[in-house]
């Protein structure tokens, strides 16, 4: 896979403000990237250095092998970018936004009818083309955001909180559209959100941030290991722990901890080659075993646990 | 720079201040006040005998057209009391407060063109575009400056027609309007006033970032046309071809000054990072 996007040591201050401190990642092509983290945490300040709007204190960036700070014109002909806010002429109508829009990209007059005909189509606005965007219910209003970031047909879309303000039906609505664009389009996408299980269900691999640095980086599945080694199982019985089960269950090889957990028990495996084990030890024991299920820590229990880590704590299991 | 993405944000800024009605509506109500208006009443007023026998009595009035300044003196010569009354007030005293016009025009348009984008928080999606800043600065001041200055000379046209027609039974031939005096004032002092309106109307957005805001404070710029009208009534400054070239002058050097500080804040960064 190519990078297209490439962000090494990056620091960026306000005056004495620190917004990002050493910030190194890569993004490579066709993947939905997240950069996860609280209000301030300085994704917005990324989007806009990796766009040119202003030249880092230090670091370098490379956006499709351009330089943000010398050729920021260049790179925003190839990128588009979805505000926080949906930062939409509210007094013109949806065709006079995406028109002025398509001016400003510098597409070719004659593919603009059609092209802001196709985008008001997909994102289920083409009845309303002609009215106010005052007139238009938030989740509307994003849906032409969106709209707009996609006009000129960017390499790389950049989506600044897409669904922060949404009601959870339009949030789930506009996440909907923004998979099918990164998956079915093969659109490379970079998504700042602070709304973890939307990082969950779009992202390939993300970025966690924390007061400006780097906490981690990687897939769900990396960052899960990274935080919470080993596997856990939660092992339901129908009627009581026999008791000698926790003493015979910590002596099985790849069983690292064993924990009561009300009527459950609770255990850290090596690998889950050894659930058979655990299963056949219970039976063994006199245990009624009902459930037994590998664990699997959501993006939100690694979430915390990394900005726990940051803030000077240690890793929850 | 593109014009077609000048054209384009010039454009869409019009669009917007024809959508708000506190933005359009003085633009209407001021020029036909003073362009037809009020000329009509000075024009018709003075047709009534007992109206003119009360001004020829009234001592201060008379010795008021006595004092005024040899240069416009010379215009009353030959001319009646009736003639000279219409000449005085119309020919003379409206002059500079014609000037309102072009200032108020685009400081309206240029509230709403930059501080308005600041208010409504459009401004990042415009950052956003390949436009660079340089475009979309002269995309907006050419928003603001040119229908300015277009209503600007509407106004002057329809004023000269309005006094040309309305006052040819009073003036019976002996002087036509405009007077050669205006032209500066129009083709000059207009110009510069507009800039100047522009240029100090985005130093302002830039600290209260709303369009009534930006509006009333810009507003105060209506004291330099106060003061030429005050000038020109108690004769003090006579707006003569010379002294309104000279007038001119000054004001495009200020309007110059601000116009440069204003393009060296319109950048990226600040307009982002204020605006946030």
């Amino acid at each position: 896979m190519k990078t297209i996007l490439s962000v090494e040591h990056l620091t960026h201050r306000y005056g004495d403000q620190p917004a990002l401190d050493n910030l190194s990642f890569e993004m490579q092509e066709g993947e939905i990237f997240g950069l996860l983290g609280p209000n301030g945490a300085g994704k917005t300040t990324t989007v806009r250095l990796v766009n040119g709007m202003f030249p880092p204190s230090t670091g370098k960036i490379r956006v499709l092998g351009l330089n943000p700070t010398r050729q920021g014109t260049e790179i925003r002909r190839q990128t588009g970018v979805l505000t926080e806010t949906p930062a939409l002429y509210e007094r013109l109508t949806a065709r006079q936004n995406l028109e002025f829009f398509a001016t400003l990209c510098e597409m070719p007059k004659s593919e603009r009818p059609a092209r802001i005909s196709e985008l008001l189509s997909f994102f289920g606005l083409e009845p309303r083309a002609n009215d106010k965007v005052s007139t238009f219910s938030k989740g509307m209003k994003q849906r032409l955001a969106l709209a707009r970031a996609l006009l000129h047909r960017p390499e790389i879309l950049f989506l600044d909180e897409p669904t922060s303000a949404l009601d959870p039906e339009a949030s789930a609505q506009v996440r909907d559209l923004i998979a099918s664009i990164g998956r079915e389009d093969g659109r490379s996408v970079l998504v700042c959100t602070h709304i973890l299980s939307e990082a969950e269900r779009l992202c390939d691999r993300v970025a966690i941030l924390g007061k400006g640095r780097l906490l981690a980086l990687g897939s769900l599945e990396e960052l899960r290991r990274r935080v919470m080694p080993g596997l856990w199982l939660e092992v339901e019985l129908l009627s009581g722990i026999p008791a000698s089960l926790e003493a015979r269950l910590a002596t099985i090889d790849g069983v690292l901890a064993v924990e009561p957990a009300g009527s459950s028990l609770r255990l850290q495996v090596s690998q889950l080659a050894v659930v058979p084990a655990v299963a056949a030890a219970v039976i063994s024991a006199g245990g009624h075993l009902l459930r037994l299920q590998p664990q699997e820590i959501s993006l939100e229990e690694v979430y915390f646990a990394l900005q726990n880590e940051s803030n000077g704590g240690s890793h929850a299991s | 720079m593109r014009p077609e993405v000048i054209t384009a944000i010039a454009k869409k800024d019009l669009l917007e201040v024809r959508q708000n009605t506190s933005a359009w509506l003085p633009m209407v109500i001021v020029p036909l006040l003073f362009a037809v208006g009020l000329p009509l009443i000075i024009l018709l007023a003075p047709r009534n005998p007992a109206f003119l026998n009360q001004i020829a009595a009234d001592p201060d009035l008379m010795s008021f057209i006595d004092r005024l300044p040899p240069v416009m003196l010379a215009y009353l010569e030959g001319l009646d009391l009736n003639q000279k009354m219409v000449m005085i007030f119309l020919g003379f005293f409206f002059a500079p407060m014609f000037l309102i016009m072009p200032l108020m025009f685009s400081t309206i348009i240029a509230a709403e063109s930059f501080a308005g984008e600041w208010e409504r928080k459009t401004l990042e999606a415009l950052l956003y575009t390949p436009a660079s800043d340089a475009e979309l600065f002269v995309g907006k001041m050419a928003a603001a400056g040119a229908p300015a200055l277009l209503l600007t000379w509407i106004c002057f046209g329809l004023y000269t027609l309005v006094l040309n027609a309305a006052g040819a039974p009073i003036m019976a031939g002996k002087i036509s309007f405009p007077l050669p005096t205006w032209y500066p004032l129009i083709f000059w002092i207009s110009p510069a006033l507009s800039l100047l309106g522009i240029s100090a109307t985005v130093l302002i957005s830039a600290r209260t970032k709303t369009f009534m805001g930006a509006y009333q404070l810009s507003g105060s710029l209506v004291l330099i046309v106060l003061a030429l009208v005050v000038g020109q009534v108690t004769g003090v400054l006579y707006l003569s071809i010379g002294s309104g070239m000279l007038v001119g002058l000054v004001i495009w050097l200020t309007a110059g000054l601000l116009t440069w500080l204003s393009v060296r804040l319109f950048k990226r960064a600040f307009l982002l990072i204020s605006g946030d």
